[in-house]
């Protein structure tokens, strides 16, 4: 087969092979070339959701090089930073084209992270032995959250200020050290010049650093165990007479010229956004940022970002009397670990931590829960490998049970977003509620309702 | 009273669609605005430089820009810029912060990419600002005389009730779904130099002016934006093919 | 056989063509990021023509303008001043200016437009430092026979009331002289010498 006809790089003469037998020799060219590319490989049953890990890799180069030339103009300093943003847009030559690339980048990249995500819990790529790239994917999403977060403070509009004012006065509500963590990072009483230069800072070089690595590192781990699949299937299990799995196809040419095909696709959805619609009706670039930050006057509605508003409705959802509720909910599903065999300590502990937990949400009042439920709802990703134990690893072999948690988990979680970009109303508020127990039951319940369901058995090859 | 009604009723026939309920929020009126229109722009321009220059300031936009409006630099210094400015600099305004604080109360923002602030999911900033500066109103009630129908209590007098004319609130009661609505409008008390539909060309230019002013890129934005996505259609066309040409021996 | 042979014709032809519409689309992208490190609109406004008024120079006196961010200076020479310049011929290395960098209409004996006012960018051609003025004719340390002009403290570079540059020393060219035009007898522009409006 034609897929298996593999050129060696260094054969025949030419100034070109010549210099690269010369670079092999001083450094492993070839050999990770072959080891990333050219012999990696890669399930051939990659469908549309598994294009979107590359996809992240583009934003994050388009982010980059956007981000270089952004901080060639903008000046990070209270009185400046506004009035540099619109020298951006105006005065500097294409200055408008690659901030509106690093703007809608910046929404880009999320929506291309919770498809990738969303990839992940369709098909059990969490599960074991891929933790580990799992973990990793978590923490480069916390960072980019993070980086989020402090790059929207830079442009120093209303929505930054407030939405920075916010978020830093969330940690103001945690118990003993709040308020002096919050005054540690804002490094002022305030919101202002010391607060936007260390965010600055953040945004250009720590974070940046921290998500390179950690990109090689999940790569590294994905390459060590090998690419899962929609079927679930371990395709080293079934390896053909020349060593390789026989479904898979090495990912040069096969995935490099599709996922070419996938950059393309996207660039064009991505120039469509950028060239036509940069505000997106106020969802990427927000109408009140345009306002230069005020630090005496606080907007009528503030709203964070599209991308963090799931988290930040299960915060306004916690409310006082929710907490009742919550003790009711947490109290049943101390019920459900008694009535479930457990081996040794492990049901002595849970049944411990469910009475701690209990008697927490009454000794600490609800604004703090509020910060640690929207903690915990990003945090509690991290479990999922360990929280999740079906038999099968993908959606296609699950059963009624997993796909309705599934489909009720998507909904809900594009629920609570739109709630969150809203302003607090009645009705809104109790539809978060409803919806906050339900992201935490889709976690905290799994471990029954994965075990419970029929599952479908699994093929021994892929399915194509 | 009939005569009263039927007044109200000729005022509305001459500017329709300022009626509103007094209850929620204010549908603003679709600014007829026409970014492609070089003259309307021109007379925005100004508009702008007469009339809103000398309280607000435009500070992140130059002068020398306006040649985006048609106009030559020579033009735009003769006709917009005031002798010790020079045509490359920033639209600053004539008065000085403080002083305009002790005045107005509050130091009238800089109006640069105001049409983009006051978008909102009522409409876009062009609409706000189009219904805004057409429905001021006086109320003997504020310092300045002055009130309006889309930011109640605002600090800032009609500048240009001498071409307006006097606007007041009217009171009346309109049938609506089975009980009696309460309905202000707003009537001309005293016509000002223009006609109703000359002031309200007036303010469309202006308006039209000060969306182009919010983003002078969007023009060149949509040209780019077109030959990129001309560009990435053949790149589609052509990684379509090339896909399909290496995944021929997949099976 | 054969068809694998077309296979892989079609699939060299379509990656040589992805790579070439792709390397062109790049190289397109990357004309904005290149063009974004260019002057701005603000650094354009700062380098505009600068108009100044010299009918308060008196003669033999010198005044310095900024122009995009450099000292320019004018000097109005005085008859006995212009003397020196002649004579000075033989002591400069470029006597015509035929290397250095002027207008047309500076490209003369007093490389000036007017023989009275000496426009010049006040930029040591050496290593960028800025000449101080000496331009009375009295022995100097730097030499005991001085007919007057500017003195570079940097690297001992001379300069005669012209912006000549005297043979032998570091500078390798006259001083540069930047476009200017007379608006009406005391009103010069310097950064622009366009004709008409």
């Amino acid at each position: 087969m034609a897929a298996t006809q593999n050129k060696q790089p260094v054969t025949g003469a030419g100034p070109l092979n010549g210099l690269l037998t010369w670079v092999d020799q001083r450094f492993p060219l070839i050999s990770l070339w072959k080891e990333h590319a050219a012999e990696y490989y890669a399930p051939k049953n990659f469908n549309f959701w598994y294009y979107f890990g590359s996809l992240a890799m583009l934003v994050l180069v388009i982010q980059i090089v956007t981000g270089i030339f952004l901080v060639m103009h903008y000046k990070p300093d209270a009185a400046q930073a506004f009035a540099s943003v619109e020298y951006i847009m105006r005065d500097v030559p294409f200055g408008w084209l690659i901030r509106y690339m690093h703007s809608t980048g910046a929404s880009a990249f999320f929506i291309v992270i919770y498809l990738h995500m969303f990839r992940g819990l369709l098909y059990g790529s969490y599960r074991a032995p891929r933790e580990l790239i799992w973990i990793f994917g978590m923490v480069i999403y916390l960072m980019l959250m993070a980086e989020a977060f402090f790059g929207y403070l830079l442009p120093w509009g209303q929505m930054s200020y407030w939405g920075a004012q916010v978020i830093v006065n969330l940690f103001d509500a945690l118990p003993l050290i709040g308020p002096d963590l919050a005054l540690w990072i804002r490094g002022d009483f305030v919101v202002s010049d010391a607060t936007l230069n260390r965010f600055f800072a953040f945004h250009v070089i720590a974070i940046p650093l921290v998500l390179l690595g950690l990109v090689a590192a999940h790569l590294m781990a994905l390459h060590e165990v090998g690419s899962n699949n929609p079927d679930g299937v371990e395709i080293k299990k079934n390896l053909g007479p020349d060593g390789h799995p026989v479904d898979g196809i090495p990912f040069h040419p096969y995935y490099t010229v599709k996922d070419t095909l996938g950059v393309m696709v996207f660039l064009a959805l991505f120039a469509i956004a950028m060239f036509f619609m940069p505000e997106m009706g106020g969802y990427f670039l927000e109408y009140n940022n345009f306002v230069p930050a005020d630090p005496l006057k606080t907007p009528n509605h503030i709203a964070p970002v599209w991308y963090f508003t799931p988290y930040y409705s299960i915060l306004r959802a916690t409310t006082a009397e929710f907490m009742y509720v919550l003790a009711a909910a947490v109290f049943a599903y101390g019920v459900l670990i008694w009535r479930t065999p457990l081996r040794g300590k492990g049901k002595a502990i849970a049944l411990a931590g469910v009475i701690a937990v209990i008697v927490a949400f009454f000794a600490v009042e609800a604004k703090v829960w509020g910060v640690v439920f929207m903690g915990v709802s990003v945090m509690i990703f991290f479990l999922l490998p360990w929280l999740d134990q079906s038999p099968v690893k993908s959606i296609r072999y699950k059963g009624t049970l997993v796909r309705t948690a599934l489909t009720l988990f998507v909904i809900v979680f594009l629920v609570l977003g739109y709630f969150g970009t809203q302003p607090v109303t009645d009705v809104g508020t109790r539809i978060s509620q409803v919806g906050t127990l339900l992201y935490f039951s889709f976690f905290l319940l799994m471990p029954w309702y994965s075990r419970m369901d029929k599952v479908k058995p699994v093929p021994e090859r892929v399915t194509g | 009273m009939m005569k009263t009604i039927k007044k109200i009723a000729a005022i509305l026939l001459i500017v329709p669609a300022l009626a509103w309920a007094s209850e929620g929020e204010v549908k603003l009126d679709h600014a007829p605005i026409d970014p492609y229109d070089q003259e309307s722009l021109q007379r925005g321009a100004h508009a702008f430089v007469n009339y809103c220059l000398n309280c607000h300031s435009a500070s992140y936009m130059r002068y020398n820009r306006l040649r985006d409006l048609g106009l030559s630099e020579q033009q735009i210094r003769e006709n917009l810029v005031f002798p010790d400015v020079k045509v490359g600099d920033l639209m600053k305004t004539a008065i000085d912060p403080k002083d305009a604080k002790e005045w107005f109360g509050t130091t009238p923002p800089d109006l640069t990419v105001v049409a983009r602030s006051r978008s909102s999911h009522a409409g876009p900033g062009s609409d706000w600002l189009y219904t805004y500066l057409r429905t001021f109103y006086k109320d003997s009630t504020r310092p300045t005389g002055w009130n309006n129908v889309v930011y109640p209590n605002v600090g800032m007098p009609h500048a240009l009730w001498q071409l307006q004319g006097e606007q007041v609130l009217k009171e009346g009661k309109q049938q609506a779904e089975g009980y009696m609505k309460t309905v202000h409008e707003l009537a001309l008390d005293k016509p000002g130099l223009m006609k109703p539909v000359e002031y309200d060309r007036f303010v469309a230019d202006l308006v039209n002016y000060m969306t182009y002013m919010s983003e002078p890129a969007r023009d060149d934005r949509t040209t780019v934006g077109l030959y990129a996505l001309i560009v990435i259609s053949i790149l589609i066309a052509l990684s379509y093919a090339l896909k399909k040409a290496y995944w021929k021996d997949v099976h | 056989m054969a068809e694998n042979d077309l296979d892989e014709g079609k699939r060299r032809f379509l990656l040589t063509a992805t790579t070439v519409a792709t390397g062109v689309a790049a190289t397109a992208a990357a004309v904005p990021f290149v063009a974004s490190m260019m002057p701005s609109e603000r650094a354009k406004a700062a380098g505009a023509p600068v108009e100044v008024d010299v009918s308060r120079l008196e003669p033999g006196q010198r005044m310095i303008v900024e122009w995009r961010g450099k000292p320019v200076w004018v000097v109005r020479r005085t008859p006995e001043m212009l003397n020196t310049i002649k004579a000075d011929d033989d002591r400069v290395a470029d006597p015509e200016s035929k290397r250095s960098v002027q207008p047309p209409y500076a490209k003369n004996e007093f490389r000036a437009a007017k023989p009275e006012y000496l426009v010049l960018v006040g930029i040591c051609t050496h290593l960028g430092c800025s000449p101080v003025d000496r331009l009375q004719a009295q022995p100097e340390p730097f030499a005991a026979d001085w007919h007057g002009g500017f003195y570079c403290p940097c690297h001992g570079s001379l300069f005669d009331l012209a912006g000549r540059v005297y043979k032998n020393k570091p500078a390798p060219d006259n001083l540069v002289v930047p476009p200017y035009k007379f608006v009406s007898d005391t009103t010069l522009v310097i950064g622009d010498d366009t004709k008409g409006a």
